[in-house]
């Protein structure tokens, strides 16, 4: 592949998205200077449930929650942390995101339209507080669908932990989805569909074929994400504000039953299918 | 599975039960039954996902909710939304029984975290559009399968019986997943509260509406189901008499007091996001 000069410049400048914390992420997303903490490490609000199980916990216990502006218009961010419990989802860590994203719809009431972005970063639920972080994630989810329909849901999936378990639903339910090459989307971890399927169902070890299947490019190349953008902080930050000024989509991806039954019809699963087959199938220019 | 006969699923014997019908469409899938039935003096729409040993997607035969359920359960809620548009909006009873999600490769690239997302996306819409959506765990109510069907009703019930379990992830993997022993991860239930497997301690959380005792969870009675029926139309009747979202989770006695941090980052974020 060969590399224009002007793209090697732009290469050799960027900032890293990937590389930044969850509060760095989060900043990087709000208009210069707008941003404002909620919740912060003073607040000193942490997991009641890991001190009991001998783990440290953290004083956000992993979410960041910063409001601030994006294009000149109110914003909230939340980003998980996922340097912490590999951004699990715990009671506190959920339930900030969910209030958060109930805030956002309580505003819309009230003519404020604030706009809502979720940094997904997460191996889903925190399996030390197993029950609570799921049912944390089912009112995040039902938060998302109430909010969505004032104002467009966007999310990013950055890298390098990706987007799993219940919270692969929560990315499913927004409006707009944003991922990076290095990002993963699945339901379940490649070393979970191992453990529960078999090393023949799935070689967790092997990265081309994990990233062929659920990375980031693929998800976007068969329209399961919006936008595909290089692992760029500002980049990232422009995306997420077209996004805002595309405004919401005719019909949410998760709504759209019928031509999603249509497609299940039509696969064999007697047959093998991979990445690549299935953008012949589901891709742009494929025969709808 | 062998050729023996098998025992009916307790999704599929609850919804017979309930519904005096077996519930298969025609043209669906075997694995989700769907069925209008009375309640009180209406009418309610059943589902139940239950396993299909001929099911074509092979990882989703044992009950699990793999694609085709998924996407059927958003079908089936959503014509019930539809249907129900102009006039009277019926109660939903989702019969949960659910052992997990479908894992497996095909899944993973068909976008099973999208089919689940649509089925959570139907109840939750049929939910704000004043349906009254009722859970009734008569079996396990496993992570991502509950996410898709159930866990986004107004109301969450539950049969009090040692076969009804709710968690994030079947033991056996939790205990890989944890580098803990099933026998350590069933003590460790004992004391954290949210790690337990059983229903009885699930319902100190104060997520459930009600825990209902005394009924036999695999061969119920005509009274027990009956009872059940009272149980259901009461839930209804109290979903639509209250907000339609899930608040009432946070606000039961048992909630108040294991769920107090839930309470407190609500509480504090509500007021530092009022002061900015």
């Amino acid at each position: 592949m060969s590399t224009a000069v002007p793209d090697l410049e732009r290469f050799l400048t960027r900032r890293s998205f990937i590389e930044l914390s969850a509060r760095d992420r989060a900043e990087a997303l709000l208009d210069a200077g707008s941003y404002h903490e909620l919740l912060g490490p003073f607040d000193r609000l942490h997991s009641p449930w890991l001190p009991m199980q001998g783990i440290v916990p953290q004083e956000d216990d992993g979410v960041i929650v910063a409001r601030g502006r994006i294009d000149g218009q109110p914003a909230v961010v939340a980003a998980i942390e996922s340097a912490f419990q590999g951004g699990s989802i715990g009671e506190v860590a959920g339930a900030k995101i969910a209030c958060a994203l109930e805030l956002a719809r309580q505003d819309h009431e009230q003519g404020i339209p604030t706009r809502p972005v979720l940094l997904l970063e997460t191996g889903g639920v925190r399996l030390q507080e197993a029950n609570l972080g799921l049912a944390v994630i089912a009112e995040i989810q039902a938060a998302i669908v109430a909010l969505r329909r004032h104002v467009p849901v966007v999310a990013v999936i950055a890298g390098m932990v990706g987007c799993f378990g219940g919270m692969s639903l929560a990315a499913a339910l927004c409006s707009h989805l944003i991922v990076t090459r290095q990002a993963r989307l699945g339901m379940n971890g490649p070393e979970v569909i191992e453990q529960e399927a078999g090393l023949e169902e799935l070689d967790a070890s092997d990265r081309r074929l994990i990233w062929s299947l659920i990375g980031g490019e693929q998800r976007h190349a068969v329209g399961l994400a919006d936008t595909l953008v290089e692992d760029d902080a500002d980049a990232i930050a422009e995306s997420v504000r077209d996004a805002f000024r595309r405004g919401l989509p005719n019909q949410h991806r998760s709504e759209q039953v019928k031509l999603f039954l249509e497609r299940l019809a039509a696969i064999d699963p007697s047959k093998p299918l991979d990445g690549k087959a299935l953008r012949a199938l589901w891709g742009k220019g494929a025969k709808a | 599975m062998n050729g023996e006969s098998r025992a009916a699923s307790r999704g599929q014997i609850w919804f017979e039960a309930l519904t005096g019908q077996n519930g298969i469409v025609p043209g669906g899938p075997a694995s989700v039954r769907r069925g209008d039935a009375p309640l009180g003096n209406e009418t309610a729409r059943f589902l139940a996902v239950v396993p299909d040993p001929e099911n074509r997607f092979p990882r989703a035969r044992d009950g699990e909710v793999g694609l085709q359920e998924a996407w059927t359960l958003a079908k089936y809620v959503r014509e019930t939304i539809d249907a129900d548009a102009n006039g009277t909006r019926r109660p939903i009873i989702a019969l949960v029984d659910v052992t997990s999600q479908a894992y497996g490769r095909r899944e993973e690239l068909l976008g099973i975290h999208l089919a689940c997302a649509a089925a959570a996306d139907a109840y939750a819409t049929a939910r704000l559009a004043g349906h009254p959506v009722i859970a009734l765990l008569v079996g396990r109510a496993m992570s991502g399968a509950f996410l898709a069907h159930g866990y986004q009703a107004n109301r969450i019930l539950a049969l009090d019986d040692p076969g009804v379990l709710v968690h994030a992830m079947g033991k056996e993997a939790a205990a890989r997943v944890t580098l803990r022993s099933v026998a350590e991860l069933e003590k460790l239930g004992e004391t954290i509260l949210p790690m337990s497997y059983d229903i009885r301690t699930y319902a100190k959380l104060g997520i459930l509406h009600k825990l209902i005792e005394g009924v036999n969870a695999d061969a119920p009675s005509a009274g027990e189901v009956e009872r059940i029926r009272g149980e259901l139309l009461a839930a209804a009747s109290d979903a639509r008499s209250s907000p339609n979202d899930l608040r009432s989770r946070l606000s039961s006695a048992a909630a108040q007091e294991n769920r107090a941090a839930s309470i407190e980052v609500r509480r504090r974020l509500t007021e530092q996001w009022s002061a900015t």
